[in-house]
């Protein structure tokens, strides 16, 4: 009985907050950047990176953390996306959770391969993402989009992958890591 | 809490994935089936978000504009005396203008004159730029109590200080989403040159909109003004819109004047819904037929 208290240390309500805290950083760090992404700083083009850049937090949270990226979250992020952008209703939850669940299938072994491996399989995922995203718009918009914009995000997510990736593994031994708490 | 069983935990969480790409379906066919739907979510976002935006992109503002703001403190009593300077300068042009504004006025009661609509303008910041990457549009915040003055923002023209920027395509009580003239579904009637020839601007998605459908043998001229044109009666004629220019033969675009992508301030044109109607309206006989059958 002593042994299993020193072990499980109580659950007072700040460890609780902390846990909470840590087990939504996730989700938190993808909604407010998606937000943040429009802030006008006088960059051209800034707002297209918005689809890049949940495209690398659902994929990177799906592999790495997959509790505290649940498919609500997911869902909820492709519809402001829609509602952000111009594109249809619901066409970007649907492409992330789609994301989200070839990365869970292909889980346990994108989990074991290295940096440069998971970010080639980011950016191929990314790049089938992006070709739906363009035949889907084109469909639902019934005529043809042009493909140079198709092609400049997928260059944009290979891009936004390193510098994300890289602050999410930080986060996730550190401000993310519920287990720390 | 309730207390579940592992096993039924297990299944519970396996099944989140599916059920909300299912509701995810649901809500692009809800989207295509009511196109208003998606609209009306937009305003209620773009209401909540814009007073946020206007937080973030305020000091973001304070940066840009000349190095800061203690650097304005030192100089205020130079700038008001040269604000002073020029209110007098200013109130000697205004009674210059009010004599010529009453001898125009004569002028034209004289000439039987029939003046062009009067728009209400209000200016309004940027806050955010809310485009994809195959949708070019800005949110602005709207002055308050604009919806209560009545003006009817939707359809508003957008200006910079040079050019036209784009429209109102959706408007709540606190913002409004502007489409910009490089949006792939920005289609502006326009006229041309000295003699206004008339043409379409489309458009791209680009940073130069192209010119369509000018009067074949009449191909737009290199330099050539490009202003709007009252054809289809959505723009008033005559706002400045930029420049022709050829980047490829056969293929002239219009570089804008307004800077498309540096937007920090537009001013917002509402024009009157009572302009003149050209097509025949459909309404007028069904309701006089229904007042006809009530008495």
């Amino acid at each position: 009985m002593v042994r299993r208290a020193s072990v499980r240390r109580d659950m007072n309500i700040w460890r609780r907050l902390d846990m909470a805290s840590r087990y939504v950083w996730p989700a938190a760090f993808t909604i407010s950047g998606l937000l943040l992404i429009g802030v006008p700083l006088g960059l051209p083009g800034l707002a297209a990176l918005r689809p890049a850049y949940v495209m690398a937090c659902v994929y990177f949270w799906s592999l790495y953390r997959p509790v505290s990226m649940p498919a609500p979250v997911v869902a909820l992020t492709g519809l402001l996306l829609d509602l952000l952008g111009m594109s249809p209703l619901g066409m970007w939850a649907v492409l992330l959770l789609l994301l989200q669940g070839a990365t869970l299938v292909s889980r346990r072994r994108l989990v074991t391969w290295s940096f440069k491996l998971n970010w080639t399989a980011f950016s191929g995922f990314a790049a089938v993402v992006s070709l739906l995203a363009w035949g889907l718009q084109s469909a639902l918009e019934l005529r043809a989009l042009p493909w140079l914009p198709l092609v400049v995000q997928m260059f944009m997510a290979f891009g936004v992958y390193p510098l994300l990736a890289w602050i999410f593994i930080k986060a996730h031994r550190g401000a993310a890591a519920v287990e720390l708490a | 809490m309730i207390r579940l069983s592992v096993p039924f935990r297990q299944a519970l969480s396996r099944l989140t994935l599916p059920v909300m790409l299912v509701l995810s379906l649901g809500a692009v066919l809800i989207g295509r089936a009511d196109q208003g739907l998606a609209d009306r979510l937009r305003g209620v976002l773009d209401d909540v978000l814009a007073p946020a935006y206007a937080l973030v992109t305020a000091p973001v503002v304070a940066l840009e504009h000349g190095s800061g703001v203690v650097g304005h403190l030192f100089s205020l009593e130079a700038q008001n005396q040269q604000l002073r300077a020029e209110t007098a300068k200013l109130l000697q042009w205004q009674s210059v203008a009010m004599a010529l504004e009453a001898q125009n006025d004569a002028l034209k009661t004289a000439l039987n004159y029939t003046p062009s609509p009067m728009p209400v303008f209000f200016t309004a910041n940027v806050v955010a730029d809310l485009g994809g990457i195959y949708a070019r549009s800005v949110l602005v915040s709207l002055p308050p109590g604009l919806t209560q003055s009545g003006a009817n923002v939707v359809g508003a023209i957008a200006m910079d200080g040079r050019g036209v920027a784009g429209r109102v395509v959706e408007a709540g009580d606190r913002s409004a989403r502007v489409l910009l003239i490089t949006d792939l579904n920005s289609r502006i009637p326009v006229a041309l040159g000295v003699h206004g020839l008339p043409a379409l601007m489309a458009g791209t998605n680009g940073a130069d909109p192209s010119l369509l459908y000018w009067a074949p043998g009449k191909p737009p001229a290199e330099g050539d003004m490009v202003l709007t044109s009252a054809e289809g009666g959505v723009f008033p004629p005559g706002l400045p819109v930029g420049v022709v220019h050829y980047d490829a033969q056969n293929d002239p675009v219009v570089l804008p004047l307004a800077d498309i992508d540096g937007l920090r301030m537009v001013r917002l044109f509402c024009y009157p819904s009572n302009q003149p109607v050209l097509a025949p309206e459909h309404d007028t006989p069904r309701t006089a037929a229904k007042s006809h059958r009530k008495h």
